[in-house]
């Protein structure tokens, strides 16, 4: 070859380089496909994660999280979780699954917030993101178990979710019943704070049995002060009875979901629900 | 700076984001010299230095194991600090906190950025020191050196590299410019949609996550794109897909540590050629291509040193800049 002449393209190298752009094509399209997969309806999860406390409302969640888990390394009782690929955009996102293990505050001072290094999970929402409906607490929560410290309350401006008594006919308490024994039998792997047994240290709820005559085991076992209660309420066919009932400062961290005896649980936290207006 | 070597510095940017090398439209005076030496010399007499040559060649994987002990090393800290609680290097490569500080990969931070449009300080403390460190290091380095798809894929490259021999399997080259263009969607699907599109597909989150918290089904993923490479294009998530090496790359632009070639003893064998990732940034070493008696090996190179311990005369070597007017 010589010069600066263009050399002659053969048929062999022309349909070379037809196949190079084939190829080409194809592997963007795969890499394109998957990458918007979680688009999908039937990847991406409809079901609502519950977050861990001091999330951000999921969208901005999602754009936000680094999905590097070091809200998962600092949680004492291990309840946050990290999401898989059938989240879509999810993957790799941190939640709660509060029947398992519930978020019970027993770091003191909402760890997973300090640990985040991008403020999807947050102290102070930045100013231009809006507020859910019913999400702003109040006031700010007084943690039980520091209820004489100095600084009783958690540095906590939304709620993550809002408990609800989704199964009314299988509480005990609306039965009239009490309770005796381990609250989820003795396999139950969750942890939980129990002030008059550790201050600092979480204990297996299968190791604190209970024995009560009406139960009130949500009620109990409750890190925040005055989110939920027994009651005496009107049942649906008129007649009076005793019912958990949740109050405005509930946070929605899940420990009354995963304290119930009930199999379901008869209260369950409703992630992203605000207190109705 | 030569002015030779100021126009290839240019030319090795623009090969990184996909550009196919070429003959070189300037060469110094002294690589001339050398080239036109290297044209006269007695071809039996050459071929007999180059038999000397291999005969006396030490066949080393000193940078490879320096190398993957490194990266071996760097990854298990990450599992070692978690699972026995001992707080040296907290979270995954995505963001993590070594002692304390903050370090925060930069391709992760970049679409975390675009999609939420918010930057908060901690964010911004550890891209910034992540930066330095890579400036420092030398960019890609980042890939060969501390990525966890890189070494998977690198185990993938010696099963293909062994089908190929046996005449299974092609390895079906893709066209480079594909890297920029990803780069360049996933940074607008971020802006646009809001969601950090490639966070969910990343492999190197993806591995290092199931490394430190458990494998989930992403890792699927992982091994469909390691099946690929085995048995249709070479490494070619590293080469032709991955935004995280491009954008490494850019930092490497600026950075002292690199490899070097000087041409002078240099045999023009191609061995080098061989064990790249990314044998375009290595145009120089073809005979009659060297701008200068020395060159600098292009921001793409992921200085993995697989070149410098396949090279028999040691033409190829780690350098790095102004240390040895320092010394």
């Amino acid at each position: 070859m010589t010069g600066d002449a263009t050399p002659p393209v053969s048929a062999e190298r022309r349909q070379q380089d037809r196949r190079r752009v084939l190829r080409t094509l194809l592997l963007s399209g795969s890499v394109l496909g998957v990458a918007l997969s979680g688009y999908l309806p039937l990847v991406y999860s409809k079901k609502k994660r519950l977050r861990p406390p001091g999330a951000l409302d999921e969208k901005d969640f999602l754009a936000s999280c680094i999905k590097c888990g070091q809200c998962v390394q600092v949680c004492p009782v291990q309840a946050i979780k990290l999401a898989d690929m059938v989240d879509g955009f999810g993957v790799g996102t941190p939640y709660i699954d509060a029947r398992e293990q519930a978020c019970d505050f027993s770091c003191d001072a909402v760890q997973c917030i300090l640990a985040c290094p991008t403020g999807s999970l947050t102290y102070q929402k930045p100013g231009f993101l809006p507020v859910r409906p019913g999400a702003a607490l109040a006031t700010k929560p007084t943690l039980l178990a520091k209820e004489h410290d100095p600084e009783p309350t958690l540095n906590l401006a939304e709620r993550i979710g809002l408990a609800r008594l989704t199964r009314p006919e299988s509480c005990l308490a609306r039965q009239g019943k009490g309770f005796k024994g381990q609250a989820r039998g003795p396999q139950f792997q969750g942890e939980l704070r129990y002030m008059s047994v550790d201050r600092w240290k979480p204990i297996k709820v299968a190791d604190h049995p209970y024995d009560v005559a009406l139960c009130d085991l949500c009620v109990q076992v409750c890190p925040i002060k005055g989110a939920i209660s027994i009651e005496t309420v009107s049942a649906p066919d008129g007649s009076q009875c005793q019912s958990p009932v949740v109050h405005e400062s509930c946070v929605g961290c899940g420990v009354c979901e995963m304290i119930c005896p009930t199999e379901p649980a008869s209260i369950e936290i409703i992630p992203g629900e605000g207190w109705p207006a | 700076m030569s002015q030779a070597l100021k126009r290839r510095f240019r030319e090795q940017i623009l090969i990184m984001f996909g550009r196919e090398p070429g003959k070189p439209e300037q060469i110094s005076p002294q690589a001339k010299e050398i080239h036109d030496l290297k044209r006269v010399t007695n071809k039996a007499d050459l071929q007999a230095a180059k038999e000397a040559h291999r005969l006396h060649q030490a066949h080393s994987h000193k940078w490879r194991n320096r190398r993957w002990v490194t990266l071996l090393l760097a990854n298990l800290l990450f599992v070692v600090s978690y699972h026995f609680d001992i707080q040296i290097l907290e979270g995954a490569l995505t963001a993590s906190r070594f002692i304390g500080f903050h370090l925060i990969d930069l391709n992760s931070a970049l679409q975390v950025m675009l999609a939420h449009k918010h930057v908060i300080n901690n964010l911004l403390i550890g891209t910034g020191t992540v930066l330095v460190l890579w400036v420092l290091l030398g960019g890609r380095t980042f890939c060969s050196w501390v990525c966890p798809y890189h070494l998977l894929a690198e185990f993938a490259e010696k099963i293909h590299l062994r089908l190929v021999k046996m005449k299974l399997v092609t390895d079906q080259p893709i066209d480079r410019r594909l890297r920029s263009l990803f780069w360049l969607l996933f940074a607008v699907l971020a802006l646009a949609t809001g969601y950090t599109v490639y966070e969910a597909i990343s492999p190197t989150g993806i591995a290092s996550r199931a490394l430190i918290y458990g494998p989930g089904l992403a890792m699927l993923w992982v091994l469909a794109l390691l099946a690929f490479e085995i048995v249709f294009s070479r490494r070619a998530w590293c080469r032709y897909i991955c935004p995280i090496g491009l954008t490494y790359g850019v930092v490497g632009i600026i950075s002292p540590v690199r490899v070097k070639y000087t041409l002078k003893d240099c045999f023009h064998e191609g061995d080098c050629r061989k064990v790249c990732l990314v044998p375009h940034v290595l145009d120089t070493v073809i005979k009659g291509r060297a701008v200068d008696a020395e060159v600098p090996i292009g921001p793409d190179c992921t200085r993995c040193g697989l070149c410098v311990d396949a090279c028999p005369t040691g033409s190829l070597k780690f350098d790095v800049k102004g240390l040895g007017k320092l010394l």
